[in-house]
């Protein structure tokens, strides 16, 4: 390991390595120590007593795919303004004025999905 | 010893990381007990109390508990997402911990000089956003994986609420950027250090109370709280997106959720209330401040010991004595002049977290639960404006002083 | 071997068998998955080449919010496990040739270029760490223009999201 670059890096895989690690021996540690015994109910799907009926996985509402795909979008503009934000300082008004017409597009956009219902649930 | 000596970074982070592990889940453990005697307060009744003086090993019967409990996977399941998916909720929300620094102080391991923190990076804070994104396939799995109904309407629910509120999460975050001008958390408290007319603390929160206000909404919804626990409500959803789950594998959603709870504390912490920095002024006649942890801990102690001997329980009566010596005995080693420097940083982090984490339960024990359509549009109508107006007025404000 | 190496193998591998797994896995939500490893494999070999600003915004987009939109849409069409067809004859005899070709000339082209095991070790120890403020700097004030015109390509994308969204319902 050289350099203090990695050095500061190393640590953080160590971590999800041990953390992963843990996680694994909690799950390995209670299917083992646990009894188990065989019951046709304990199998079946849970539906509050009553007898399960057709597939769970059924197509569901469309707007769960709608909220994905906004996210993504907003998402990707929020990502866009880290970076921005440390260097505002630099920009000056220029930064500002280049980032209001950016969110100046993009509200164009959240206002058209707002009047269109896309942020309605029903 | 010749891996000591060749990669002394390692040693000293595995001493770290098994320390950081020990601490979060004993923490995690008592902040279940915690967040059960407070909200019993609330309610007005006593809480845990039986298992052990004042219940406090409840925390470890519960986990003995879930440990021995039958481990079913239901035959229907997807048995590699439904393994993954607890798997992945605990492992992330405990990595994202090693980038939090819990003072500015640095300390001598193994001969090694080291910071208070886990892993030090110059892009910590959107790291650990990205640590933390990954977090939505343990809900989005464990609803699918089960291959039952509610499950799979609590795992869409949950994670369609957690991506909504991810925005406003992300953009609450931007206006403390903008003041700070870095994404290292060193640098984010060092820049809060400082009074206004000498008693105010130049904390974030002041000039970003509506930065604060949304962080603080979108990390409750975030965790999947109260009043945001939409996916568990257990009125139309039986348990939401761990219905199938049993055992350790259904305590560890618990686990990751409490996990969740203590990170996005911390990083209130570090970004809008001024980390580990003191509320008071370092000038001389402050300096009083400094036998404060000790202080704090001398208070308890006493208090432990003759709350104990008053006790009614016998087990109260032989262990809180011991507790109460024990506080003693470590508020007499902040006293020290090699440790007392040492620990200002931690107390504060710690007391501000612990701060935050006790809002979350009173806030459990105090609001009702939003309906479905309610919260989303509640995120996305109203949250999400609002933090890009804080933004807006923020950088407008911040250019505006460059002049 | 140090440790940057070993990391570099270890994420190398997951890459490669993540992105096999993807095209073997039946079930289309391991498909997804196979892919979100993909991506983080690749995250930490940015991590490892000195720009973790990429490889924690690889892991944010592309993990976090791509990828979690492509399982909703699996989980959404409702799709079952994939029925396996023969393969086409086209792809026997033409796709796959040409495809181990394409592979076997990079690894020649790269060998050469790089001398093998030498400049992998060189190439993968000392990363110079990317300044994030420089990279931010050039992204604002350089290609300023490009950026604005994500925010349009944006735009663009709410409208053809909605417009697909009405259609289905």
């Amino acid at each position: 390991m050289n350099g203090s670059y990695l050095d500061s890096y190393a640590p953080l895989l160590l971590m999800f390595l041990l953390a992963a690690g843990l996680a694994a021996v909690l799950i390995i540690a209670s299917s083992v120590v646990g009894r188990h015994l065989k019951v046709r109910a304990k199998d079946q799907p849970y539906e509050c007593g009553i007898r399960p009926t057709g597939d769970a996985r059924e197509p569901y509402s469309v707007h769960f795919y709608m909220v994905a795909m906004i996210f993504i979008l907003f998402d990707i503009e929020a990502i866009f303004l880290y970076p921005w934000a440390i260097v505002f300082k630099q920009l000056n008004m220029f930064g500002f004025v280049e980032m209001l017409l950016y969110i100046a597009i993009l509200v164009v956009g959240y206002i058209y999905l707002w009047k269109k219902g896309a942020l309605e649930w029903k | 010893m010749e891996f000591v000596t060749h990669h002394p970074v390692l040693v000293v982070s595995l001493i770290k990381i098994a320390i950081a592990l020990f601490v979060v889940m004993t923490a995690l453990a008592y902040l279940t007990w915690f967040e059960r005697k407070v909200v019993a307060r609330i309610q007005s009744r006593w809480g845990p109390y039986w298992v052990g003086p004042h219940g406090l090993l409840q925390p470890l019967a519960d986990g003995i508990k879930f440990l021995f409990k039958e481990d079913i996977v239901p035959p229907a399941a997807d048995k590699i997402s439904y393994v993954l998916a607890p798997f992945l909720a605990l492992a992330l929300a405990l990595t994202t911990l090693a980038l939090i620094p819990i003072g500015p102080a640095t300390i001598s391991i193994l001969g090694q000089p080291t910071q208070l923190v886990i892993s030090h990076s110059n892009v910590a804070l959107i790291l650990l956003f990205a640590i933390s994104s990954i977090g939505i396939y343990a809900v989005v799995l464990a609803g699918w994986s089960s291959n039952s109904k509610y499950p799979l309407m609590g795992g869409l629910r949950s994670s369609a609420q957690m991506i909504s509120y991810e925005v406003s999460l992300t953009l609450s975050v931007v206006g403390v950027l903008l003041i700070a001008g870095s994404f290292d958390f060193y640098d984010i408290v060092g820049g809060q250090s400082g009074h206004w007319v000498h008693v105010i603390p130049k904390w974030h929160i002041f000039p970003q109370i509506l930065g604060f206000i949304c962080y603080l909404t979108a990390a409750i919804a975030e965790t999947n709280r109260v009043p945001f626990d939409l996916p568990e409500a257990e009125t139309e959803l039986v348990a939401g997106f761990h219905t199938e789950y049993s055992s350790f594998k259904f305590a560890m959603f618990f686990m990751a959720e409490y996990a969740n709870m203590i990170t996005v504390s911390c990083l209130a912490t570090l970004l809008f209330l001024g980390g580990w920095l003191s509320p008071f002024p370092e000038t001389g006649a402050w300096r009083w401040q400094l036998y404060l942890p000790a202080a704090g801990l001398i208070i308890a102690g006493i208090g432990l010991i003759v709350g104990g001997l008053r006790g009614v329980q016998l087990s109260a009566k032989l262990v809180f004595p011991v507790l109460g010596i024990v506080c003693l005995g470590v508020g007499y080693l902040c006293t020290l002049p090699g440790v007392m420097p040492v620990i200002q940083g931690p107390f504060w982090f710690t007391a501000k977290v612990f701060f935050l984490l006790f809002f979350y339960v009173w806030a459990r024990g105090t609001l009702p639960r939003f309906r479905y359509d309610q919260l989303m549009s509640f995120g996305w109508k109203f949250l999400l404006p609002l933090s890009l107006i804080n933004l807006v007025v923020t950088s407008l404000v911040v250019v505006l002083r460059l002049r | 071997m140090n440790i940057a190496m070993l990391v570099f193998i270890a994420c190398s591998v997951m890459a490669i068998v993540g992105a096999l797994a993807l095209i073997l896995a039946r079930e289309p939500v391991h498909s997804a998955l196979a892919l979100v490893l993909v991506m983080i494999s690749l995250a930490i070999l940015y991590l490892l080449l000195g720009a973790a600003f990429i490889a924690a915004i690889q892991i944010l987009v592309y993990a976090g919010a791509i990828m979690v939109l492509f399982v909703f849409v699996i989980m959404l069409l409702n799709a079952g496990e994939e029925v396996r067809t023969n393969v086409s004859r086209l792809a026997k005899w033409v796709g796959l040739p040409l495809g181990i070709f394409f592979l076997l000339e990079m690894a020649y082209s790269l060998f050469r270029e790089y001398g093998g095991r030498a400049a992998l070790a060189g190439g993968t120890a000392a990363p110079v760490p990317a300044s994030t403020r420089d990279l931010s700097m050039k992204l604002f004030t350089e290609f300023v223009l490009p950026f604005e015109l994500t925010s349009i390509l944006i735009l663009i994308a709410v409208l053809g999201a909605l417009v697909l969204a009405k259609r289905e319902s």
